[in-house]
């Protein structure tokens, strides 16, 4: 995508005698700033762990935290095997090719042959597995849907293929040579060499996380007591927790998505800090004004949805844009969240609301505020005398919506042939940690007694112990 | 013997136990507890939730106590738990058929604390 144009020019005039020549030189700057900003945006999934675990009521909190935690194992493997190379190669408009499967051929220089990508300046196996931790958090947000109410093992094959069939193709079309990178040629007209701005991911991973969310919220069902009982979260210093740590990851995510350190990285670095700032303001004010009261939630709210909108814009605009956008954005999540309660679709943790929406705002506001004297390698918006700009930020969400609905309405309904996806009410009312794991976070252990060994074969036949063993039937 | 059994305001806790060393009363079991009463529930939001609290908590005290000790008890109770406020809780004395002290197998005024000075 072209913010690695950016890149390549830079290093054309720094090194012009070499410029186009593979290997690049490694910078040690860029890769140790990114070797930072993977490990940054890793730790980004056990803070969405902690948000989403303080969420939900202390019965489902390890199977909460579980849905965050396992996918950095399962999608991270499944990235490693096919996810990068369906996601980078080179490939065609739609899909990579296969070159890199199981990161064969992804070599220590920085070299971008095979690649769907332009020139990098750090070693080709730190780019891949940087990308991969965009991968995982991207799935394992899609669990905030449907949390307290999905057996796990048809969770954990619908994360694994989901990062593999929804989010590379996507992640392809927008940041390795796909249709959304050619956007405005595909459509021709005035709107030829335009394509869609999406700087750190706010279509391809929130927008795409937000509406499959949706699919699968509405295909699994509401949980039982949903509307008809209070649901409250169980540790909200957990959910502060969460958010202050996916704060930090996200210096990562969106600075680091200057695949380099230096100017890029720094404007993309303080529009992170400044969008939630803006947001914060705006939620708590909103809140004291409609409720009486500044709630930690909403706090914590809040900053999650200045990172998601300011997500797509970050390397794109000034520093007064980003909070204009962070500010924004406050609206339309804050009364998103306000409306879905009270209608029958139970995205438990209001993903759509929160990344959907603010996604989508951001998305949008990047149309709108883009600046060229901001990121040469960007584009002008809607203010800066590009309105064709918006048109093209419209059409990406909405290939990006429809693909991602199908895509996801098609796997779990094949998910569903192989493997139960619903536990029954009595096993969602004893709640999914006992019945899914077969352990409980917050137990003493007064009237737990030892099974020894001997014991343990007669236990295992007796129904009160075999009754919540095995979860796959 | 009685049984006083108090539910207290929790923040009062403290003066509660204060009073009650002051007039010797050192045998006694407390317990979190939640109640409703005659207060006014609070409302609270959790996102675009608002749901309204409708159990108070309360801490429990239970006290066995002979003959003489029943009304200091109860006094010693009733002015330092109370605020004036609704809330501020009930006392219960319950009759007691028969007390053991575990440690010892003393019974009845002799495994009350404290054993009263009278025997």
């Amino acid at each position: 995508m072209m913010r690695k144009t950016f890149t390549t020019l830079a290093l054309f005039f720094v090194f012009s005698h070499m410029a186009w020549a593979n290997p690049q030189e490694i910078s040690s700057g860029d890769t140790a700033w990114m070797l930072l900003s993977a490990a940054l945006v890793l730790l980004m999934t056990p803070a969405l762990a902690f948000f989403y675990g303080g969420l939900v009521r202390s019965k489902n909190v390890l199977n909460t935290m579980s849905m965050s935690f396992s996918a950095l194992g399962f999608v991270g493997v499944a990235w490693i095997a096919v996810g990068y190379t369906m996601a980078f190669g080179a490939g065609n408009l739609f899909l990579g090719d296969f070159n890199f499967a199981f990161f064969n051929n992804v070599t220590t220089a920085a070299d971008n042959t095979g690649l769907g990508v332009g020139a990098i300046t750090i070693p080709h196996l730190l780019f891949a597995l940087y990308q991969g931790t965009f991968a995982i958090i991207t799935a394992a947000l899609i669990s905030g849907a449907v949390v307290e109410r999905m057996k796990f093992p048809a969770y954990i094959a619908f994360i694994t293929l989901w990062a593999v069939l929804v989010y590379a193709p996507m992640a392809h079309w927008v940041w390795g040579g796909g249709i959304m990178a050619k956007i405005g040629d595909l459509i021709g007209g005035s709107f030829a060499g335009l394509f869609a701005l999406d700087f750190a991911g706010g279509t391809v991973v929130h927008i795409n996380a937000a509406v499959a969310a949706v699919v699968v919220a509405l295909m699994v069902g509401p949980r039982k007591d949903y509307a008809k009982k209070a649901i409250l979260p169980h540790n909200v210093p957990f959910v502060l927790l969460g958010a202050a740590l996916l704060w930090l990851g996200w210096f990562g995510f969106n600075a680091g998505s200057a695949w380099a350190s230096g100017e890029l990285a720094a404007v993309a670095f303080v529009n992170t800090a400044v969008a939630p700032m803006a947001t914060l303001v705006a939620w708590n004010l909103l809140d004291i004004f409609k409720k009486g009261h500044a709630t930690a939630v909403g706090t914590a709210t809040a900053i999650v949805v200045g990172l998601v909108a300011v997500t797509p814009a970050a390397g794109f605009v000034s520093t007064f844009n980003a909070i204009l956008i962070g500010v924004i954005a406050a609206f339309p999540c804050y009364f998103a969240i306000e409306y879905r309660v009270r209608t029958k679709l139970d995205d438990s943790l209001d993903v759509l609301a929160a990344h959907g929406v603010g996604g989508f705002t951001g998305a949008i506001l990047t149309g709108v505020f883009a600046q060229k004297t901001v990121n040469a390698a960007g584009l002008d918006g809607l203010l800066y005398g590009n309105p064709a700009q918006l048109v093209i930020q419209f059409v990406a969400i909405l290939v990006a919506i429809v693909f991602s609905a199908v895509m996801t309405y098609l796997l779990v309904k094949l998910i569903g042939l192989v493997l139960p996806i619903r536990p029954n009410e009595k096993e969602e009312g004893l709640g999914m940690d006992i019945t899914q794991h077969g352990e409980e976070a917050y137990t003493s252990g007064e009237g737990a007694i030892l099974v020894l060994d001997s014991e343990l074969q007669a236990a295992e036949a007796s129904a009160s112990v075999r009754e919540f063993r095995p979860v796959l039937t | 013997m009685k049984l006083i059994v108090a539910m207290i305001r929790p923040e009062k806790l403290n003066d509660v136990l204060r009073a009650l060393y002051k007039i010797d009363v050192r045998g006694f079991t407390t317990s979190k507890v939640e109640g409703h009463g005659a207060e006014a529930e609070v409302v609270q939001t959790y996102r675009g939730t608002t749901v309204k609290m409708t159990l108070n908590e309360k801490v429990r005290l239970e006290i066995g106590v002979s003959e003489s000790f029943v009304e200091p008890t109860v006094e010693a109770i009733m002015s330092a738990a109370r605020t004036g406020e609704v809330g501020d809780g009930k006392i219960f004395v319950l009759p007691l058929d028969k007390v053991y002290r575990i440690r010892t197998g003393e019974e009845d005024a002799a495994a009350v604390t404290p054993v009263p000075l009278s025997i």
